[in-house]
């Protein structure tokens, strides 16, 4: 029987560490095409057409990083994209909040197609409002500006958003607001005091959300910005990518620091995207 | 007193002495937001109707008119509909295939003890964190013939010819699979893990008391406890792959080869914006929203009905 037990107990060892090796391969598919970006990044600028495969190229230099900033309207785009994406995303959280909270805890006419219709808007095609939305832009003069290109994130970003936080409302206990009222407080107050703070996974996914919208976004920028000083950072970052003469390393340094604010973001917040996301989609 | 509180309770239009009703109060909280979405989602989308059945292109962009059916026959008599559909399928099939498959199997095995799980989890959520724009235009740089970091790998370690990855039709569809399927396994993975965190462990110690084996384990505790969780992730799966432009249209360049390289959404942009044929695109744009629309109703009721026998 003991015998029988070691035998099992080592099987076992073994079957775990192929897992643990099949995770690791993973983790290495993952992580290489992150390391490729970076080390293209990293060559010189006289050698930046190579078939080494080599992490850390020989005379690594940071020129092009220098050159992006320095001789590039890169900072420019950054600039740029950050003011449209925290507008975004502050507007984002203000309307999906409120909106998400009259879902959940009124009952009015027309809130059934509503719901519905936030569902339904998930599955438009993303070329299926483009087209009208440019050419109402057009005719309200906004193409080209920060506010066309602001109304169209934040409205991208709206439907699930509101549908989230509605899903997330709903697990909050109603007699937590009861009890504010009692205490005196008035419906805002109990919204903002009470409700607000235990939605915060919810707020924080809502808040994300909207970010991602902004600031990765290549389609519609490239549709409704033509000025090129009013370029995000993805339409500057295409720029230096083109069938004949793509400017790899000045590529590769600017997609690295778009992705840094984006990863950077996204993993601080994950530990509330598993619970926000499950709890939203298991509650239906 | 008691009794008074206890009716309130059971009652969400409690706000009743306020000074706005309960209705105007909820009005209010949903008017900006509503306002926003009709704006830019609703008055569009019947804009977008209108178009359909509309002749507006280049040639007649100021004085276009309705002429009724005419785009949505173009649409289906044009031979390139047909096989940009099957495409679609294909595409959609594939990835969402793979990201379940792939995200369920790392979900299982990061859910066992292991060392340095927590560490392993988040760099495989990583592939989600890069915005898409450079998870495409990174994997086509790598995908180049000469310098690409695939091609380089294949004839350095595995020995074997470079494939003509962005120039040949197959291949370039199977780049953009490639790219999509390391950029959608670990929004699956989440969501498995999640699901997994809450079957009860006491089931498996059932199972294992029975005499299970690990793969009726697998099948008979995990899959329908995972049902619930999975259903709706896959569901917005196959909406936003169906529905994936960026991808396709930054990996193939807008289509490359000779526009071989389309699926419905990215035939639509170019139909529109490249092509200037807004009345065409209009009417395809409807043609798949009614699409997904149908397979979300029939999607959806099928599950649910199964879902009922728990």
């Amino acid at each position: 029987m003991k015998a029988k037990i070691r035998i099992q107990n080592s099987k076992s060892k073994i079957f775990n560490l192929v897992l643990y090796f099949l995770l690791l391969g993973f983790t290495l598919a993952v992580l290489y095409p992150i390391i490729n970006v970076f080390s293209i990044s990293l060559r010189p600028s006289d050698r930046l057409l190579s078939t080494s495969l080599r992490v850390i190229p020989a005379d690594a230099s940071f020129h092009a990083y220098k050159v992006l900033f320095t001789q590039t309207p890169f900072i420019h785009w950054f600039f740029n994209s950050v003011i449209i994406a925290v507008v975004v995303t502050l507007t984002g959280v203000m309307l999906a909040s409120t909106a998400g909270y009259a879902f959940s805890r009124f009952s009015f006419y027309g809130k059934k197609s509503a719901m519905v219709g936030l569902l339904v808007t998930q599955m438009f095609p993303p070329t299926m409002l483009l087209l009208p939305m440019y050419i109402m832009l057009l005719k309200l003069h906004l193409i080209n500006s920060y506010l066309g290109i602001i109304v169209i994130y934040t409205s991208t970003a709206l439907p699930f958003c509101v549908w989230q936080m509605k899903g997330y409302y709903d697990t909050i206990p109603f007699s937590l607001e009861e009890a504010a009222r009692i205490d005196g407080s008035t419906r805002w107050g109990a919204f903002t005091k009470v409700v607000l703070p235990l939605a915060a996974p919810a707020l924080v996914i809502t808040a994300l959300f909207s970010f991602m919208s902004a600031w990765a976004e290549y389609v519609v920028a490239a549709q409704v910005l033509q000025d090129t000083s009013l370029f995000t950072l993805p339409l500057g970052l295409k720029q230096f990518e083109s069938s004949m003469s793509t400017q790899w390393g000045l590529y590769a340094a600017g997609s690295l620091i778009i992705s840094i604010p984006a990863v950077a973001l996204f993993l601080f917040l994950s530990r509330w995207l598993i619970s926000g996301l499950t709890l939203g989609s298991v509650k239906g | 007193m008691a009794e008074h509180f206890e009716t309130k309770l059971s009652s969400r239009n409690y706000w009743d002495s306020e000074k706005l009703s309960p209705n105007a109060f909820a009005y209010v909280l949903m008017i900006p937001a509503a306002l926003v979405m009709f704006g830019v989602v609703i008055y569009p989308f019947f804009y977008n109707v209108v178009l359909s059945f509309s002749n507006m292109s280049l040639r007649h962009f100021r004085d276009w008119h309705v002429i009724g059916f005419k785009q949505y026959a173009q649409v289906f008599s044009e031979r390139i509909f047909y096989s940009v559909f099957v495409k679609t399928l294909v595409w959609t099939f594939v990835n969402v295939l793979f990201h379940v498959t792939i995200g369920v199997a790392l979900a299982i095995i990061l859910n066992r003890k292991l060392f340095g799980k927590a560490a392993i989890r988040t760099l495989l959520i990583l592939p989600w964190a890069i915005p898409q724009v450079i998870v495409a235009l990174t994997w086509r740089s790598m995908f180049n013939y000469e310098y690409g970091a695939v091609n380089l790998f294949i004839a350095q370690y595995l020995h074997m010819a470079p494939v003509e990855w962005l120039g040949k039709p197959l291949q370039a569809f199977s780049a953009c699979i490639i790219t999509n399927i390391w950029l959608g396994f670990p929004f699956m993975m989440t969501i498995a893990l999640g699901g997994l965190q809450s079957i009860p462990q006491e089931l498996y110690e059932a199972a294992d008391i029975d005499g299970a084996s690990s793969w009726q384990k697998f099948w008979t505790v995990t899959v329908p406890l995972l049902r619930p969780v999975m259903i709706p992730a896959i569901t917005l799966g196959i909406i936003w792959t169906f529905n994936n432009v960026n991808i396709i249209w930054l990996v193939s360049n807008g289509g490359e080869p000779s526009d071989q390289t389309h699926i419905l959404v990215s035939y639509v942009y170019k139909a529109a914006f490249n092509l200037y044929r807004y009345g065409y695109a209009a009417a395809l744009s409807m043609v798949i929203f009614a699409m997904l629309l149908i397979f979300s109703l029939f999607f959806l009721k099928k599950t649910k009905a199964s879902e009922a026998a728990y």
